[in-house]
């Protein structure tokens, strides 16, 4: 059994949870973004966030929860040198209902679906810097507050997972959600993070804390998949234990057992008054709502008439999803528009899928792509021809015509020039010729011959329809 | 005339703009008069004698120049040293924040700021408010200057005490369970806990966040009005404030219902049960109706109260952990397991105790039996209150069931000094407005009568108060020193 608790901050806000100091800390000086509230200086208060509780709101609705009329903020007491206050203020369920989200049921495929326990909202802590060597072996570990009081969303699964690939779906999915919802960039460093339970054959559960990334979890989890069965294969006992990842060495190992002995001395945080929702409030978020992406994949079919294997590709990467639709708007061809985009577009940018705006930085704009389609159904251009032009494309950021009109690239649709072609390849390819006549199967290659001769810009209908009559009558050779 | 360092704040006030004397000569004589009375009270942690003189010169220039000057222009006004104020070392007469400068103003402070009220200095307190007769501050207790061999009660008893000498126009107090409140009848001065949310808590250094409210320690019921006018208010900075309208004074007032609270009698010395009912009878003269009622759960005040104020100062007091800021800690100890413990050894014995009964009491298989038990009982008292409050504008009793004691009487003794708040713990855990106001003496020690009003009627609680003032004259300022 595999449960999983995943922080995703909320990188869609400009302030922290708090306070009105900067959501994204990233890339500054250290303890430069910081002030009295997220630095817990004596006195100071916290103030909510509202943005953050819509966007915690929308989450939950996203992933099945119910969201509860009134929440609640709790401190969690425990001392550690990155939490300025040394407790936390977060969400707790345990006297009551408090927390944004409830209940939830987030489906995996057809076949499975995963129980969501709660969301919770609450803040994430600085971050500690230790010197070379890691934790256990310098001398010195410094803290950089910036990142204290950042909003965080914890999410709550039921132990429902039974293997890592499942586990794998599911953060694909999740990251797919947050990112339609515009609540989380999953891809910037640290703004994810997964504690995971594993527990087999009945034994302990064992909790693998601090993976900072999704792509990691799966390792960690086949690392202790691997490690528990040996462990049992020895008839040894699974400890109830707390391990860490370590993902340079890609192992898990023991944390110091101090960390694990925690009573939280959870209660109501006295300065933030509870919050009430109202039925009102969610049902207004829903209505105002970024479209969800199995919506979107509904309405991509529906809509485009695209078949789901083209909607799925598009759909799995919101950015292509967004400039496919951007492209739309400037002309209206969905199905020509998609098969560029999935195909020759997707080849060509196949590398750079990891960075977060990759699509920001293309030269490429859906004012190129709009008019390569046109310049294809317009039958100005072969197909053949718009993968070329789009590496030009992608090289210059010229206008697709540009490229054209300087390298000559207009489809030929003379019959005369095409003729030729075919005449000088007919003379060429002499036992081609004699092979297609006995097997039509052979004519592809004659296209492509031809096609070739032409650097692709023979309108192959033609050029098919030239090659077949050539061979049926053999007086015109 | 009267002496320059005697006037109320009004009186201040109308002098300068009537340009009897300037900011400077005020400030001057109040200074003067600290020099003269400080070595006896020691109601001063810090004392800012530049900052107090360079704001009188701004406010004498401004007048000078015939610009707005502010309502508050010249009232010099003492600060308890839970308040933060930017630039001014603020230590909550604890040891851990010795060294610690606040980057930022609480809103009170930037309030009064803005109306030219001028900051003397940062005032003696029980340890983080701990306390109720200043003996808990890790610097030097306080004096009573009506007797200087008694405790000024607390745990703003540098606030109470420096009103009562004279050294500040008025003085700036944060009641968690009674502290505004106790050192204002030990000391013969007006102090009021407002409702809670009433007064910004941003930059008051938290004890018991759900408790406290910041509030004036004056001389007189007229300058309270003032000073409270200029601090309540929906802040931004403060998620539990909530927006009031002004009082005035003197109001057109109704004639308001009054009753006594019969255990608050029952409970208290024979002296100050005595002065209760005759302010009491007072009230009766002036045309106010006067019953006695009973509150059933009062008997649950006290242990609510410090069941739920020590849990939320466990939390509150975790960050002192010296690491953003602190004290000298010897280097070379910074060990994982210990290290937290070891600098947490800094806070004095009442602090600890609390953080100890706070964390017990929320750790886990104890939350049911205390902490939960206690916010229950707190819920039932407010209800049994507000169901009174439909009946009766105001709640009376002695604000302190015993005359001031003397210093050591009740140091070693806890739960001996704990029973000293059960009169005023209640207007805490009800979140309700609460005034002690100078009714009399015994044997030369002043005795307080408290007022409590339903939650936002501070109006009704300041005509009360300002009706008896005017028919029961309590010296506010010993002659003895």
């Amino acid at each position: 059994m595999i449960g999983l608790e995943i922080h995703a901050q909320i990188t869609a806000l400009n302030s922290k949870l708090f306070c009105s100091c900067r959501g994204n800390y990233r890339d500054l000086r250290p303890n430069s973004n910081i002030c009295e509230i997220c630095c817990g200086l004596p006195g100071s208060l916290p103030i909510i966030n509202q943005k953050a509780i819509e966007y915690s709101t929308m989450t939950s609705i996203a992933l099945g929860c119910k969201v509860p009329d009134k929440i609640m903020f709790y401190r969690k007491n425990y001392f550690y040198p990155d939490l300025p206050k040394n407790f936390q203020i977060t969400q707790y369920n345990v006297y009551g209902i408090s927390s944004i989200g409830i209940d939830g049921k987030y489906e995996l495929d057809e076949a499975k679906q995963i129980r969501i326990s709660r969301i919770q909202l609450e803040e994430d802590p600085g971050r500690i810097v230790y010197s070379e060597g890691g934790m256990n072996v310098g001398n010195t570990a410094l803290i950089d507050y910036n990142r204290a009081g950042v909003a965080l969303i914890e999410i709550v699964t039921e132990p429902d997972f039974t293997s890592p690939k499942e586990v794998r779906q599911f953060l694909n999915k999740l990251s797919l959600t947050l990112e339609h919802l515009g609540v989380c960039d999953t891809l910037l460093e640290g703004s994810v993070r997964c504690d995971v339970n594993v527990s087999m054959n009945g034994g302990n559960k064992v909790e693998i804390k601090n993976i900072n990334s999704f792509k990691e979890v799966e390792k960690a989890i086949n690392y202790e998949i691997t490690r528990q069965s040996s462990v049992y294969n020895r008839n040894l006992n699974i400890e109830l234990e707390t391990r860490h990842w370590d993902d340079k060495k890609k192992i898990t190992f023991k944390a110091r057992s101090k960390e694990e002995e925690h009573d939280y001395r959870y209660f109501p945080e006295p300065d933030i008054p509870v919050i009430v929702l109202g039925s009102d409030f969610v049902a207004n978020l829903k209505q105002r709502m970024p479209e969800l992406p199995n919506q979107r994949f509904e309405r991509f079919i529906l809509k485009y008439k695209l078949s789901e294997h083209t909607s799925n590709i598009l759909i799995n990467d919101k950015k292509l999803a967004d400039f496919f639709e951007s492209t739309l708007k400037l002309h209206f061809s969905p199905t020509e528009i998609a098969n560029i985009l999935v195909t020759d577009f997707k080849s060509l940018i196949e590398d750079d899928t990891e960075s977060t705006d990759y699509l920001k930085n293309l030269k490429v704009k859906p004012e190129h792509i709009a008019e390569l389609a046109k310049l294809i159904e317009g039958n100005k251009i072969s197909r053949i021809t718009a993968k070329d032009i789009l590496v030009k494309i992608f090289e210059s950021g010229k206008l697709p015509s540009e490229v054209v009109n300087s390298s000559n690239s207009y489809k030929i649709a003379d019959e005369k020039t095409i003729m030729d072609a075919v005449q000088s390849v007919f003379d060429t390819e002499k036992s081609a010729v004699e092979d297609a006549k006995k097997n039509r199967e052979a004519i592809n290659f004659l296209l492509g011959k031809v096609m070739k001769f032409t650097n692709g810009r023979a309108d192959p209908k033609i050029a098919m329809r030239l090659i077949n009559s050539k061979l049926s009558d053999p007086e015109k050779q | 005339m009267t002496k320059l360092d005697d006037l109320l704040a009004y009186e201040v006030v109308e002098g300068l703009t009537e340009g009897q004397f300037t900011a400077e000569e005020y400030v001057i004589s109040i200074l003067k008069r600290i020099e003269e009375v400080e070595p006896k009270v020691h109601s001063f942690i810090t004392l800012d004698t530049e900052g107090a003189l360079s704001s009188a010169k701004i406010i004498d220039k401004k007048i000078r120049e015939k610009e707005d000057i502010g309502q508050l222009a010249g009232v010099t006004v003492g600060i308890k040293d839970n308040i933060s104020t930017q630039g001014i070392r603020t230590t909550c007469a604890s040891k851990i924040l010795e060294n610690y400068v606040p980057t930022y103003d609480a809103t009170v402070i930037r309030n009064l700021k803005e109306n030219g009220a001028i900051l003397l200095g940062k005032l003696n307190l029980d340890e983080f408010g701990m306390g109720s007769t200043t003996e808990y501050s890790r610097y030097r207790p306080t004096h009573n200057p009506w007797n200087l061999d008694y405790v000024p009660g607390g745990s703003s008893g540098g606030s109470g005490a420096a009103v009562a000498a004279g050294e500040c126009t008025v003085a700036l107090g944060s009641d968690t369970g009674g502290s505004i409140r106790c050192p204002s009848s030990f000391c013969s001065v007006v102090g009021l806990k407002p409702t809670y949310g009433r007064v910004s808590r941003s930059g008051l250094i938290s004890y018991a966040n759900s408790l406290e409210q910041i509030g004036p320690i004056c001389r007189s019921v007229k300058d309270l009005v003032m000073m409270l006018n200029i601090i309540s208010g929906k802040d931004a900075m403060d998620n539990t404030s909530m927006p009031s309208s002004p009082i005035t004074v003197p109001n057109k007032s109704n004639k308001l219902n009054v009753a006594v609270i019969r255990e608050l009698i029952t409970g208290s010395d024979q002296e100050v049960a005595k002065s209760v009912f005759s302010a009491s009878e007072k009230f009766q003269e002036i045309g106010f109706s006067c019953e006695e009622v009973s509150i059933k759960n009062l008997h649950y005040a006290l242990p609510s109260y410090y069941t739920l104020a020590s849990a939320e100062a466990s939390s509150n007091l975790a960050r002192y952990d010296n690491i953003r800021y602190g004290f000298d800690y010897p280097i070379g100890e910074y060990k994982w397991d210990t290290y937290f413990s070891n600098v947490r050894e800094n806070f004095g014995e009442e602090v600890k105790r609390r953080i100890l009964i706070g964390s017990y009491v929320l750790s886990s298989g104890y939350y049911g039996k205390y902490y939960l038990k206690a916010r229950r009982l707190r819920s039932l008292l407010r209800l049994e209150l507000l169901t009174l409050f439909k009946k009766y504008d105001l709640l009376i009793g002695p604000t302190m069931p015993i005359l001031p004691f003397k210093f050591g009487e009740k140091i070693d003794d806890p739960i001996k000094m704990y029973l000293v708040d059960v009169n005023t713990v209640i207007a805490n855990l009800a979140g309700i407005p609460a005034i002690s106001l100078p009714i009399g003496f015994s044997n030369g020690l002043p005795i307080g009568l408290q007022i409590m009003a339903a939650p936002f009627e501070e109006q009704k609680l300041i005509d009360a108060s300002y009706e008896l003032e005017k028919v029961i004259h309590i010296q506010r300022r010993p002659n003895s020193i």
